[in-house]
């Protein structure tokens, strides 16, 4: 089997097994939006990568981070919902980076695979970065499992109990924003949220327990991730979307079974 | 000047309590609240003492449920003290739960998240609430009922020494609330702690309440609810076996509030003596239909 391959096989399921555990909190939290907005500010911080010529995947990260510390001021300075909130904010940023992008001849950006990414580009180096976000992003999960829990069942509730809020929120959105700037060269910008949902919907129907579902969605995540490669290895499509309609496709299944 | 006023007027109030004699749990002094420049809550003094049952009344939008959310910690009042007991262990149940139906979530976890709790002491606090039966129930399809119930499970596995209970009964039929109300009175015997009650009703409160409190942006009276059985015509209206479990707390304001829950002829931050010399009649022995007539006057 040729190198890219395997790179990309063990890019794919890295990233699986990062996004399974936040995917599941984002939908029981109702935060799939949060996502979407990071995601809009991939230009701008690939736009600060190229100009600080750093790595594209910490620009991107720096650029999330920004959108966290944004997102908080806003709330805190105005009385809009959290979507409006973070409505205004992905739209923001996603002009910025285009402002920014349009002003600098010398960026030479690459769109298509910013938007849809390219996992079968994946570098080693890219590599050792979700080898280190594994490692982040399960050790901050296992940490702050009971907390984030109960962030979950009931805000109010997990308030009154002692629960740390703010401090878990913020950690919590940090690792949101790592897990897309690490994703986006595997699927792209536009399809960057669907590794945090969709898996996790679909592990929602067949599971009992909160940490079953977080197992059943890193299995169907990686299962996503071996088929998307196998049928644009096979049948030739892009593999970003593969991977996104392999995923949809096992939603589909555990839908049909809980009936 | 006004807190030390109150700590002497209100004195006598409380001998009349054995329970009030124990340390204070909560003890709040002229507790301020505001949002967006408007005061929601002024010069609130309160203490609750160990094993003493306090039930908060007033009109929507009076603050009840935010001042509980100050005593919770939740909250951060804006002016005031609030001294807490050291090692404070609350129990909130709140008034229904934002659980997303995507959390796949059995009772049995749901009351172990924050803490292991062996299953002899989960099985003990479920048969006291009477939902033994439904600890490996999702909770997605428990009904209201049961979901109170359950709520109030979660709240007795910290073993606390305040039991903080946000309008339990609404939504709950009249039945329902009635063996709500004897729930909590067991489990105050049972487990010794206090607890702050905020009721949705006006006038009829838990009977075995110590104190009840009228809060509409201010203490706007306290007092204590007589037991139904003193009224043979409460008592035909709600069964004589009920009658031990529903109390009335008898009041009239000496002063009114305009719609927006301002309050009109007395200036709150200057004159705090309301509450006390006001001439409403705390024990109201023969004010039965007080209770009925009551309502809100307008200027």
């Amino acid at each position: 089997m040729d190198d890219f391959l395997i790179r990309a096989a063990l890019g794919g399921i890295g990233m699986a097994l990062i996004a399974a555990p936040l995917g599941c909190f984002v939908v029981w939290q109702r935060m799939a939006y949060f996502g979407e907005t990071i995601a809009h500010s991939g230009l701008l911080g690939v736009a600060f990568g190229l100009l600080a010529s750093i790595n594209l995947t910490v620009g991107v990260f720096i650029a999330a981070v920004m959108v966290t510390f944004g997102l908080r001021a806003v709330e805190r300075t105005t009385y809009l919902a959290k979507d409006t909130a973070l409505g205004l904010l992905a739209h923001v940023v996603l002009a910025a980076g285009l402002i920014v992008t349009s002003q600098f001849q010398s960026l030479q950006v690459d769109m298509m695979g910013l938007l849809f990414g390219d996992i079968l580009a994946i570098s080693n180096l890219d590599l050792y970065m979700v080898g280190a976000g594994i490692l982040a992003i399960w050790g901050l999960v296992a940490w702050l499992w009971q907390d984030l829990l109960a962030l979950s069942i009931d805000r109010e509730l997990a308030l009154a109990e002692g629960v740390h809020v703010g401090r878990v929120d913020f950690l919590f959105s940090l690792a949101i924003a790592g897990t897309i700037a690490l994703s986006m060269k595997l699927v792209g910008l536009m399809l960057v949220t669907a590794m945090l949902i969709i898996p996790a919907a679909a592990a929602m129907g067949v599971s009992r327990t909160p940490e079953r579902m977080v197992v059943y969605t890193a299995f169907i995540s990686c299962l996503s991730v071996i088929c998307g490669l196998l049928a644009s290895l096979y049948i030739d499509i892009p593999t970003g979307p593969a991977i996104v309609v392999s995923m949809a496709f096992f939603f589909l299944l555990t839908s049909l079974v809980k009936r | 000047m006004s807190e030390i006023i109150e700590e002497k007027t209100m004195s006598p109030k409380k001998q009349s309590h054995p329970s009030s004699q124990a340390p204070f749990l909560i003890e709040a002094s002229s507790i301020g609240f505001q949002r967006d420049g408007r005061w929601i809550l002024r010069g609130i003094d309160f203490s609750i003492s160990a094993g003493e049952i306090v039930t908060l009344i007033g009109p929507n939008g009076g603050g009840k449920t935010t001042f509980a959310r100050i005593c919770l910690g939740v909250l951060q009042a804006d002016e005031g003290q609030l001294k807490r007991a050291a090692n404070l262990s609350i129990g909130y149940v709140p008034q229904r739960l934002k659980l997303d139906r995507t959390l796949p979530l059995t009772v049995k976890r749901f009351l172990t998240v924050r803490q292991k709790v062996s299953n002899e002491d989960l099985l003990n606090i479920l048969n006291e609430v009477g939902s033994a039966h439904l600890l490996n129930t999702q909770m997605s399809s428990l009904s209201g009922g049961e979901m109170q119930r359950v709520l109030l499970a979660r709240a007795l596995v910290n073993k606390p020494h305040l039991l903080v209970l946000d309008e339990p009964a609404q939504g709950v039929d009249f039945v329902g609330e009635a063996a709500l109300y004897d729930l909590i009175s067991n489990i105050r015997t049972n487990f010794g702690c206090a607890v702050l009650l905020i009721s949705h009703d006006l006038h009829i409160v838990m009977g075995s309440s110590d104190r009840v409190l009228c809060l509409n942006g201010h203490v706007c009276c306290a007092g204590v609810p007589e037991q139904i059985s003193h009224h043979p015509e409460y008592e035909r209206l709600f069964g004589p076996e009920r009658a031990q479990t529903y109390g009335i707390y008898a009041h009239s304001h000496d002063h009114s509030h305009k719609l927006s829950g301002e309050m009109i002829g007395h200036d709150c931050s200057k004159d705090h003596n309301h509450t006390h010399n006001c001439n409403h009649d705390h024990s109201a022995k023969d004010e039965v239909s007080n209770t009925t007539s009551h309502k809100r006057d307008t200027e």
